[in-house]
């Protein structure tokens, strides 16, 4: 049973539907995993071994059909799962329960699905390295001392270290992204809209979508497939249905396909096994068929200076809910303007109030105009630039972050630091393309290195398609040395 | 650059209590960030809209029907102070 916990979800399906494997012996083997190892990795925030395997039982009392039945997903912990404690990393929520399922997490669950967990994050989705959760930090199963990256890095390390063969991330400036490459993992940002954000906290609305981490693109493709598509609780969801993505595994080509590289991108800042893991995975394009393409994307060098405005200026809005009022921490009835100052003082986290001050500031009377109009113009261009470009190359390649996973506190004491990881990832939630990171290699240090793949928007199940083909190419196989 | 005046006129707006160390840390912090930020001003946008158009955007309408939503019960289970069905907040009127 050892080797199950290696196993992909969609192996899982099918072994389950056939009953060659009952969902709960599925769910006692990865349960058996998460307490061996999570006390080193702290990964998840919430997990009870006892209630998922009572949720497994169900599964198979009810025949256990669906495409991912008894498949164990651990979901992030700014996921509405219905019954199972909700904290976004943050203790001003205290001990909110979820009342109703993100519509994400209810299409999956109506497959079968099992959420055996929640995991940890930055707090409320801010940052790039799981250490601004007000619970400490997720470690990197390759190194302990590293960071698995953020904010999704527990959804990430769950993954790396088998927990589950899917969990779930949000991506707002490349928070599944980058941990996917600091940990080894495929992290898929689907177009924006692609999945329906009613049930996600929402961060900064107009950039978040919610995607997965999985040990292949084909359980990625299945997962995102079956979250996917119109919901009429999500103004903002893609009219379209979900688009068929698993069909789109096996007929990508890479002949004669053009790949878009930002050169100047694996210059200075670049570390030098990332630039050689991107360089080689180039080389292995051309070899198969492939061309690349130098291109210059120059709005682009102004991405993250657009997102902490316009992300810090959404995020401002979108947390002015967390009052003390309707739910989580209230700090004093002292007369309302205390109640708000202080539940609001007490319970957010430093890396928060400094974006929610930013914003504030960056939308106040007097700045406007200088700072969030014209951050929004400077997003139409570079929206304009990567429909430009998408005339001239049929994907973008290049490196998902410039370095491999850091030690925990290199990044702590300049915010603009942990900023500029997110370098590489920003453009596409800017503009809304599809955009995923892939294991490429690992470093000297034996650290992995993620490559991103980006398409047009709406490009979905051709980037799934052409991302199959890669992993084929890549083919990268490291584990982390976990005991 | 940033001053202590607007750091905490901004804290007033965004109903956050911040004490004097926060509030000399965040002057410093917001400083550099609005100076990094600044590079903006440095790209021309005068033939830019700010509308959505880059976006394919368009407002999504239904049919103003009454449909079941989420129970009251259900989501007053979480706050902090709740009474016959209603949230009990601090006196807002006198």
């Amino acid at each position: 049973m050892s080797d199950l916990i290696e196993r992909s979800a969609r192996d899982i399906a099918e072994s389950v539907r056939s009953k060659k494997l009952k969902a709960s012996e599925v769910a006692e083997a990865f349960c058996q995993r998460v307490q061996a190892l999570d006390s080193k990795l702290h990964a998840l925030l919430a997990f009870d071994a006892d209630a998922v395997i009572a949720e497994a039982k169900k599964i198979d009392e009810s025949g256990a059909t669906g495409r991912l039945a008894g498949v164990p997903i651990v979901a992030k912990d700014n996921l509405q799962v219905l019954g199972h404690k909700l904290t976004c990393g943050s203790k001003i929520l205290g001990d909110y329960t979820s009342p109703y399922d993100a519509t994400a997490i209810a299409r999956l669950r109506a497959e079968g699905a099992l959420i055996i967990g929640k995991s940890n994050m930055d707090e409320f989705a801010m940052g790039s390295s799981c250490e601004y959760s007000a619970f400490g930090p997720t470690f990197n199963p390759w190194d302990l001392e590293r960071v698995p990256g953020g904010s999704s890095g527990g959804s990430a390390a769950a993954v790396a270290a088998s927990f589950a063969p899917i969990s779930l991330g949000s991506d707002t400036g490349g928070s599944i992204r980058q941990p996917a490459a600091f940990t080894g993992t495929v992290g898929f940002k689907p177009t924006y809209g692609r999945v329906s954000r009613y049930g996600l906290v929402a961060f900064g609305s107009s950039l978040d979508q919610i995607g997965p981490f999985a040990r292949s693109i084909g359980d990625a493709a299945l997962v995102t497939e079956i979250m996917g598509g119109c919901d009429p609780n999500d103004a903002t969801s893609l009219p379209d249905a979900s688009p068929k993505l698993v069909d789109a595994l096996g007929t990508g080509s890479l002949k004669g396909k053009k790949f878009g590289l930002i050169r100047s991108h694996l210059g200075k800042g670049c570390e030098e096994g990332v630039r050689e893991a991107v360089l080689k995975t180039c080389k292995q394009v051309e070899q198969a068929g492939g061309e690349i393409i130098d291109i210059e994307m120059p709005n682009t060098a102004y991405s993250v200076q657009v997102y902490y405005i316009l992300a810090t200026s959404e995020a401002s809005s979108n947390l002015a809910r967390f009052d003390g009022v309707r739910y989580g921490a209230r700090e004093s009835e002292d007369g309302l303007l205390n109640m708000y100052m202080q539940s609001r003082g007490k319970g957010f986290g430093k890396e928060v109030k400094r974006r929610i001050m930013l914003g504030t500031y960056a939308l106040s009377a007097g700045y406007q105009d200088a700072y969030y109009k014209r951050a929004l113009k400077v997003r139409n261009l570079i929206a304009d630039e990567f429909a430009a470009t998408f005339e001239k190359v049929d994907y973008i390649i290049g490196p998902t972050t410039p370095d491999t996973a850091f030690k925990l506190g290199a990044n702590m004491t300049d915010p603009l630091a942990m900023y500029l990881c997110d370098i590489y990832t920003i453009s596409a939630n800017l503009s809304g393309v599809p955009a995923l990171s892939l294991p490429a290699g690992v470093d000297n240090l034996g650290l992995p290195i993620g490559v991103q793949l980006q398409a047009r928007h709406g490009a979905d199940a051709d980037l799934i398609g052409i991302a199959h083909e890669m992993e084929k190419l890549i083919g990268f196989d490291a584990k982390p040395a976990l005991a | 650059m940033i001053s202590r005046e607007d750091v905490v006129d901004t804290a007033a707006l965004a109903r956050l209590d911040l004490s004097e160390e926060e509030i000399e840390r965040l002057t410093q912090e917001l400083g550099k960030i609005t100076d990094y930020v600044q590079q903006l001003a440095e790209v021309d946008i005068e033939q830019v809209k700010l509308g959505g158009e880059s976006f394919n955007l368009s407002n999504v309408w239904r049919e103003d029907e009454v449909a079941p939503s989420l129970k009251p019960e259900a989501l007053l289970g979480n706050a902090p102070h709740a009474e016959a069905g209603y949230l009990r907040v601090p006196k807002i009127v006198e």
